[in-house]
């Protein structure tokens, strides 16, 4: 039986658990909101750029000369796996279950007898890669840093990657991040990065634009051009969903460890307060009975 | 024919610009265009330099770094790597660029792609005597 200047000091120290953990969850859901700003603000980007890139490549498909980032290097030996986490824990199951997906296609590859490589993107991912793919792990982006999620970042993951594209290091290329869908719900995704695919425009935008466009200069250098940014900028959507899926999982997570908190305090405080209760009856009933002995 | 077009400059963090415009003067690749209403569809590379949007009789300049603009007959889309309005540049912002792009030049073989480079910085060079930084 705990005395109850334990119960006491434990009741305390949740309380201020409670504190912290309602705290974080304010952050979060300030910076959540933040994260969901920028995300919609580089949409327009995205979709404009994946549309042009759409018209090109279907006209560029079937040319001979084709750039290799699009058609592929002709063998899918080598694959190339991102793995975008967060930089900090604490945001629920967010970071493994990125791991996990990652995890299953890593398991099948190396059962189909492919290479694969890995980059990682984030400190917790790395970390829990690190345990069964050490030597599989070729490089690694440092977020931690940075204060919030620009251009550039995605720029430096690009720049790695096609380095090792143009080095001949891999052949295929996967993205794997957290879509955002909801403060209780992101979904784990994975997607192709080389070569490209892009989804076909959809609807009357698509008739309306067709292949009529004049291209200067030539198709095949403007193509050449603007791959390596579409690649950019599809991580960099990828990393805007990602901060802010994390900060929602985060958000989520905090809110269940503050309820959680409260219902234990509730608890202890019930268990005080009948140990208490038990002491000031015993005391009495000693008073009572030396009382009565006399 | 509508005599405005839809113009938006965007850059892949936002949306920088939006509106109706008369004329837009774009900094192609192979050099300076300008779109008007009812312009030929078209695709083209952007180098440094400066967009000029006439909107009303009136005048707004941006810089841009890089990307590509795609024209049609009613609007003109500007996806710039960086962009922002003129009076927004400082001479650091160019400085950094321009020692990026010699960096680049500097290590470059020779071949299309240091000429692509040293194009590039000249772009660079070029805008910066144009602002008077």
């Amino acid at each position: 039986m705990p005395s109850l200047k334990d119960l006491k000091t434990r009741i305390d120290s949740v309380k201020s658990t409670r504190k912290i953990t309602s705290a974080m969850k304010l952050v979060a859901a300030a910076k959540l909101k933040r994260a969901q700003d920028a995300a919609e603000a580089g949409r327009p980007y995205a979709d404009r750029m994946n549309a042009v890139m759409a018209n090109l490549a279907s006209s560029a498909k079937n040319s001979p000369t084709a750039p290799k980032l699009l058609v592929g290097t002709g063998s899918d030996k080598v694959h190339l796996l991102i793995v975008a986490t967060a930089e900090r824990g604490l945001c629920g199951g967010f970071n493994s279950s990125i791991v996990k997906l990652a995890r299953e296609r890593i398991r099948s590859l190396l059962a189909d007898g492919k290479t694969v490589k890995i980059l990682t993107v984030g400190k917790k991912g790395r970390e829990q890669l690190l345990r069964d793919y050490e030597e599989l792990l070729i490089d690694h982006v440092d977020l931690s840093g940075a204060k919030r999620i620009g251009y550039e970042h995605a720029r430096e993951v690009s720049e790695k990657v096609m380095n090792l594209f143009s080095a001949g290091e891999f052949d295929v290329c996967w993205l794997f991040f957290n879509k955002f869908q909801s403060v209780i719900s992101q979904i784990p995704t994975e997607s192709q990065l080389i070569p490209a695919q892009f989804d076909a425009p959809e609807g009357e935008d698509a008739k309306g634009a067709g292949a009529s466009y004049e291209y200067e200069p030539e198709e095949d250098l403007i193509l050449a051009d603007l791959l390596p940014r579409s690649i950019a900028t599809q991580i960099f959507t990828a990393l805007l969903e990602n901060a802010a899926s994390e900060q929602g999982a985060r958000m989520a997570a905090m809110d269940n460890a503050t309820r959680n908190a409260g219902d234990m305090i509730n608890k202890l405080t019930l268990v005080y307060n009948r140990t208490r209760q038990a002491a000031i009856t015993k005391e009495l009933i000693e008073i009572i009975s030396g009382a009565e002995a006399l | 024919m509508a005599d405005t077009m839809q113009f938006d400059l965007v850059a892949p963090e936002r949306m920088v610009h939006s509106a109706s415009a008369t004329a837009v003067t774009i900094p192609a690749a192979e050099g300076d265009m300008t779109a008007m209403p009812g312009h030929a569809p078209l695709i083209a590379t952007l180098r440094p330099g400066v967009v000029t949007v006439m909107t009303d009789g009136k005048s707004e300049e941006f810089v841009v770094t890089g990307g590509f603009a795609e024209v049609s007959a009613t609007a003109a889309a500007l996806l710039a790597e960086e962009a922002m309005p003129k009076s927004e540049v400082t001479a650091d912002f160019l400085n950094e660029k321009i020692a990026h792009a010699e960096k680049l030049v500097g290590g470059a073989e020779p071949g299309p792609q240091a000429a692509l480079l040293g194009q590039q910085l000249n772009d660079f060079m070029g805008l910066k005597s144009r602002l008077g930084l």
